[in-house]
C-alpha cells in the first residue's frame, strides 16, 4: 500500500480521529456560518489559532530540524517582537513600521542563534537555550516586566480582521507556507537544507555553504517567531512579556515531529508540519472543551509527542514492523 | 609537571579567579558586601541550585542533557505541600517519597533515551512539560507548608559563632557536593560516566555497562532535582508549581562555568560548586544594588554561560594547535 508510506497519512488519520471525537462529544462542532462578511465557527477558530502560533512557528522549526538542529528560543523571540511592536505603536509609529521593527529584531535574534551555531560551533540546544532565557529577559527589560496595552486598529486587524471571509492570520500564514514550500522545492534551497541535515561534512565537501544554510534557517525561524509574536499581541491588543510564547517551543516541535519530519534531520515536510499544527490546535481545543485546565494541557501534549517519537524510533520499528524509511513529501 | 597542571586544571583555575575577582569587585563597590553573613545567605539562597547542578554535571559528563530539572523541582515542592498539608503524611516520609519519585522519573527518562535512542533534549523537554503540568495538577497555585518538623528543622544547623548558623539546606548542599566528588572521581560508576561521555562506542567496546550507566545518570539527576525541591521548601516553607522556571539553564550554566565540557567526558563536580557560587554572587550583587532590573539576572546568566563556552572553545583550539 503506497498510500501508507506517505508521512502525511498518520497525522491526517490522527486529525480525523480527533475531529470525529469532537463531532460526537460537542454538537455543533462543525457548524460554520457566514456573518458580517466572514466565516465563523469552531473549525475556523482552529485554523485561525493554529495558524497564529503553532503553524507559523512550525514553518521555521521544520527547516531548523531538517538541518539537524532545534530552536528552543522561539517562544522568547515571540515575546520580544510582540513587545517591540506594541511599544512602537504606542510611540506613534504606523503599523507597518511597528511590525517591521518587531520582525527585524526577531530575525536579528534568530541570526544571532545562527552565528553562534554555524560560525562559533555551539550545539543548537545550548545556543538557543541561552537565547530562550536571555530573550525572555530582554522582553522583560524592554517593557519593565509590565503588560503593554495598545489601541491601534490596523495592528489589531492583523489578528482579528478578515480577507475574503477568512481570518487574516490564516491567509497570511498559509500564504507564507505555500511560498516557502514553493521556493524550497522549486530551487535547490530545499535540497541544500536536507543535505546539510543528512551529512554536513559531505555536503560541505560537495560545495554547499552549510554555514550559510544553517544561518539562514535560524534567521527564518526567528522571523516566523517574530510574526507569531506580533499576531499574538495584536490578537488581544496587548503584549505581555512574561506570557507571550511561554512553552510554545514544545508546540512547534510537536507540530513538526507529528507531521513526519524526523528529529535527526535530513528530510522535511512542510505540508506535514501544517497538518501537525492543525492536529495540535485541535488537541488543545479538545482538551479545553473537556475542561482540562490550560496549565495542565502540556501533560497530554508531552505524552503524545513522546509516543510519536517512539513510533519513529528505529528500535521499535525493527521490532514491530518492516516498513522502510518514510518517503519525504 | 607545570605544563600538565596548567593544561588540565586551567578552566577550573579560571573559574576560581573569576569568582575571587567578582567578589573583590563587589566588595569594593558595595559596603558590607564582604561579610560572613552575605556569604552565608548566598549559600542558603542558592543551595537548591547547587544540588540540582551536581546532578546536571553528571548528566553533562555522560554526554547528555536534562531539561526537566526545574519542573521536577517544582513538582516536588507542590507534592510535599500537598501530602504534608492535605494528606497528613509525616514530613520525613514525604521527603523520601519525593526524592524517590524524582529518581524514578529520571530512570524512566534515561531508559527512554537509551532504549529508544531518542535525543536526550527531546525526552527531557517532554519530561519538563510533563512534570510542570503534573505540578499544576497537584496544585494550581502556591501552597504554604505548615509542619512542626519544618519549624524544628529551620532552627537546627551547624553554629559558626557570632550568631551565624549554617542551616540544613546549605549543609545538605555541601554534603551533596562532597558526595558527588567522591562518586565522580572515586567510584566505578563515576569512571563509567566519564568513559561514556568521552566516547560511547569505545565505552561499549570496552564492555562497560553503557545502558545502566546512562539510566543511572538520569536517575541521579532526577533525584538531585527532587532533593533541590525539598531544600527549596525548607527555605521558603511553601510549594509552588511555577518555581524553578529556567532553572535548567542555571544548572547547565553552573556546570559549564565550572569547566565541564558540554560534549561530555571532561569536567569537575567541584567546578560546578564554584560555578554556582559565581551565579549566586551575581544574584547577590543585583539584590544589593536595588536599582537594577531583575530581568538582568536572566540576561547575565545567559551571557555568562555563552562567555564560558567561548572560553572553553578557545582553550580547546589552543591546546590542539
Amino acid at each position: 500500500m503506497k498510500v501508507f508510506r506517505s508521512t502525511l497519512v498518520w497525522p491526517l488519520v490522527a486529525l480525523v480521529v480527533l475531529l470525529v471525537f469532537n463531532a460526537v462529544a460537542s454538537p455543533g462542532f462543525f457548524h460554520v456560518e457566514w456573518k458580517d462578511g466572514r466565516l465563523f465557527g469552531t473549525v475556523v477558530d482552529i485554523f485561525n489559532q493554529g495558524a497564529r502560533v503553532p503553524m507559523l512557528l512550525a514553518l521555521g522549526m521544520t527547516l531548523v530540524i531538517a538541518t539537524g538542529g532545534v530552536d528552543l528560543s522561539v517562544g522568547s523571540i515571540m515575546a520580544v517582537s510582540g513587545a517591540v511592536a506594541a511599544m512602537q505603536v504606542n510611540a506613534g509609529a504606523p503599523m507597518v513600521q511597528a511590525v517591521g521593527a518587531g520582525l527585524g529584531l526577531a530575525t536579528l535574534l534568530g541570526l544571532v542563534n545562527g552565528v553562534l551555531i554555524a560560525r562559533v560551533g555551539l550545539q543548537p540546544i545550548i545556543a538557543t537555550l541561552v537565547m530562550m532565557v536571555a530573550g525572555r529577559g530582554l522582553a522583560m527589560l524592554l517593557t519593565g516586566s509590565q503588560m503593554v496595552p495598545f489601541a491601534n486598529r490596523s495592528l489589531t486587524w492583523l489578528a482579528n480582521g478578515s480577507v475574503g471571509g477568512l481570518p487574516v492570520p490564516v491567509v497570511l500564514v498559509l500564504g507564507l507556507a505555500v511560498v516557502t514550500g514553493w521556493v524550497l522545492r522549486r530551487t535547490a534551497a530545499g535540497l541544500f537544507i536536507e543535505a546539510t541535515g543528512d551529512n554536513e561534512k559531505a555536503s560541505r565537501l560537495a560545495g554547499i555553504q552549510t554555514g550559510g544554510v544553517r544561518l539562514a534557517v535560524y534567521g527564518f525561524s526567528g522571523f516566523c517567531a517574530g510574526l507569531s509574536g506580533v499576531l499574538e499581541a495584536a490578537n488581544i491588543s496587548a503584549a505581555d512579556p512574561a506570557r507571550i510564547g511561554d512553552t510554545r517551543e514544545l508546540d512547534a516541535i510537536f507540530a513538526v515531529v507529528a507531521g513526519g519530519t524526523a528529529l535527526t534531520g535530513g528530510r522535511f515536510s512542510l505540508a506535514g508540519s501544517v497538518v501537525g499544527a492543525l492536529l495540535l490546535q485541535t488537541l488543545t481545543l479538545t482538551l479545553y472543551n473537556q475542561n482540562v485546565a490550560p496549565a495542565v494541557a502540556p501533560v497530554p501534549k508531552a505524552v503524545v509527542i513522546l509516543a510519536v517519537c517512539l513510533l519513529h524510533s528505529p528500535r521499535l520499528r525493527a521490532r514491530f514492523g518492516k516498513r522502510t524509511q518514510p518517503v519525504a513529501a | 609537571m607545570n605544563r600538565i597542571f596548567a593544561s588540565r586544571l586551567l578552566p577550573l583555575m579560571a573559574t576560581g579567579l573569576v569568582l575571587v575577582a567578582l567578589f573583590a569587585a563587589a566588595g569594593a563597590g558595595y559596603e558590607n558586601f564582604l561579610s560572613a553573613r552575605v556569604v552565608l545567605n548566598l549559600f542558603k539562597d542558592r543551595a537548591f541550585l547547587g544540588v540540582v547542578a551536581v546532578g546536571m554535571t553528571f548528566v553533562i559528563l555522560s554526554g547528555g542533557i536534562d531539561l526537566s530539572v526545574g519542573a521536577v523541582m517544582a513538582f516536588t515542592t507542590v507534592f510535599l505541600a500537598k501530602v504534608i498539608g492535605g494528606l497528613g503524611w509525616s514530613a520525613p516520609v514525604a521527603m523520601l517519597a519525593a526524592v524517590g519519585i524524582g529518581v524514578g522519573f529520571g530512570m524512566f527518562q534515561g531508559w527512554v533515551i537509551h532504549f529508544f535512542r531518542i535525543p536526550a533534549f527531546l525526552v527531557t523537554l517532554a519530561g519538563m512539560f510533563l512534570a510542570r503540568g503534573m505540578a499544576f495538577v497537584v496544585s494550581p497555585r502556591s501552597v504554604e507548608i505548615r509542619s512542626a518538623f519544618y519549624d524544628d528543622l529551620g532552627e537546627r544547623g551547624l553554629p559558626l559563632g557570632e550568631g551565624l548558623l549554617l542551616t540544613v539546606g546549605p549543609l545538605v548542599y555541601l554534603v551533596v557536593v562532597a558526595a558527588g566528588m567522591v562518586v565522580a572521581h572515586g567510584t566505578r560508576f563515576g569512571r563509567n560516566v566519564y568513559a561514556l561521555g568521552g566516547n560511547e562506542a569505545s565505552a561499549a567496546l570496552m564492555g562497560l555497562p553503557v545502558g545502566a550507566t546512562r539510566v543511572g545518570v538520569y536517575a541521579l539527576c532526577g533525584g538531585c532535582a527532587a532533593l533541590g525541591g525539598v531544600i527549596s521548601t525548607l527555605a521558603l516553607s511553601s510549594g509552588d508549581p511555577t518555581r524553578g522556571t529556567g532553572l535548567e539553564l542555571d544548572a547547565i550554566a553552573a556546570a559549564v562555568i565550572g569547566g565541564t565540557v558540554l560534549t561530555g567526558g571532561r569536567g569537575w563536580v567541584f567546578g560546578t560548586f564554584l560555578g554556582v557560587l559565581i551565579l549566586g554572587t551575581i544574584k547577590t550583587i543585583l539584590d544589593f544594588d536595588g536599582s537594577l532590573d531583575p530581568a538582568w539576572l536572566r540576561i547575565a546568566s545567559g551571557g555568562l554561560l555563552l562567555g564560558f563556552i567561548l572560553l572553553q572553545k578557545l582553550i580547546a583550539r589552543r591546546s590542539v594547535s
